[in-house]
């Protein structure tokens, strides 16, 4: 008798890769919205996983972050620049066959490596870890308190970077 | 059966390939972006399942930081594109070959 959250892990599994899959080779339409669209779906369904995993603060932080000011900005430049005629063109086929037999190579490596690890991987039951924000904050700020800081200064940098880049002329 | 360490990390290998499959044959600059973005979100699931099983929460600091760094990559990368496009009027990969030998 499988138990409702493995239930619930199978089913938000298959809908995250169900997803990607569309994201990046959807079979019915090469349209950039329709792949952001369906990346936001993925995203989603993964901070699903997330609470699965008692990870409830990254599961909240995935979906402001990425399905809210992620996909804006994705969404944002795919209407600024206009990209109908991308649509038209066709995959060429060498590049598709190749691409694909690298990645089936990659998925079987990595298939063999993950049965092999088997045993080594084996879960510690009863005292898992919750991954609530008290925690998390407390640790964030004890720990972790230096590179929090040089992050603040990276988005920062980013940002300074970003209106540079995006100015018309420079002076 | 239980759904354990394993379950979580050949879905994130499933993910990440299907992100690589994406950057691999995607000839859009843009799509491309969105695979490098399920390749990162497929290393933020490995992480966080590592954290939970491992009774160690670094694991989701280190995912923490990962999403704040790649939100700035994404603005400093769809930059980029909107700067290609302003020279080149294209975000597609194979019109720039100026530096193909």
């Amino acid at each position: 008798m499988p138990q409702f959250t493995d239930i619930l892990f199978f089913g938000l599994a298959g809908l995250v890769l169900l997803f990607g899959f569309l994201t990046v080779a959807n079979p019915f339409s090469r349209n950039p919205v329709t792949s952001a669209m369906f990346l936001v779906l993925t995203i989603v369904s993964l901070a699903g996983l997330y609470v699965l995993l008692h990870a409830f603060f990254l599961a909240a932080v995935q979906v402001l972050v990425y399905a809210g000011a992620v996909m804006v900005l994705f969404l944002f430049v795919i209407m600024l620049l206009d990209l109908k005629e991308e649509e038209h063109r066709r995959l060429k086929s060498g590049i598709l066959a190749v691409g694909s037999l690298a990645v089936v190579a990659f998925v079987g490596i990595l298939l063999a490596t993950l049965l092999k690890a088997k045993p080594a991987a084996s879960a510690v039951a009863g005292r898992l870890v919750e991954g609530d924000t008290a925690k998390l904050g407390t640790l964030l700020f004890e720990n972790w308190l230096l590179p929090f800081e040089i992050l603040s200064v990276l988005l920062l940098v980013a940002m300074v970077g970003v209106i540079l880049l995006t100015k018309k002329d420079l002076k | 059966m239980n759904v354990g360490l394993q379950h979580y990390l050949i879905v994130s290998g499933l993910l990440f390939s299907i992100g690589l499959l994406g950057v691999v044959i995607r000839r859009n600059l843009i799509v491309i972006f969105m695979g490098l973005e399920l390749m990162l979100n497929a290393a933020n699931l490995s992480l966080v399942a590592f954290s939970r099983y491992n009774s160690n929460l670094d694991g989701q600091v280190m995912v923490f930081f990962t999403i704040t760094v790649a939100a700035a990559e994404v603005a400093v990368g769809l930059a980029l594109i909107v700067a290609l496009y302003r020279k080149r009027q294209t975000a597609h990969v194979e019109d720039l070959i100026t530096l193909k030998f």
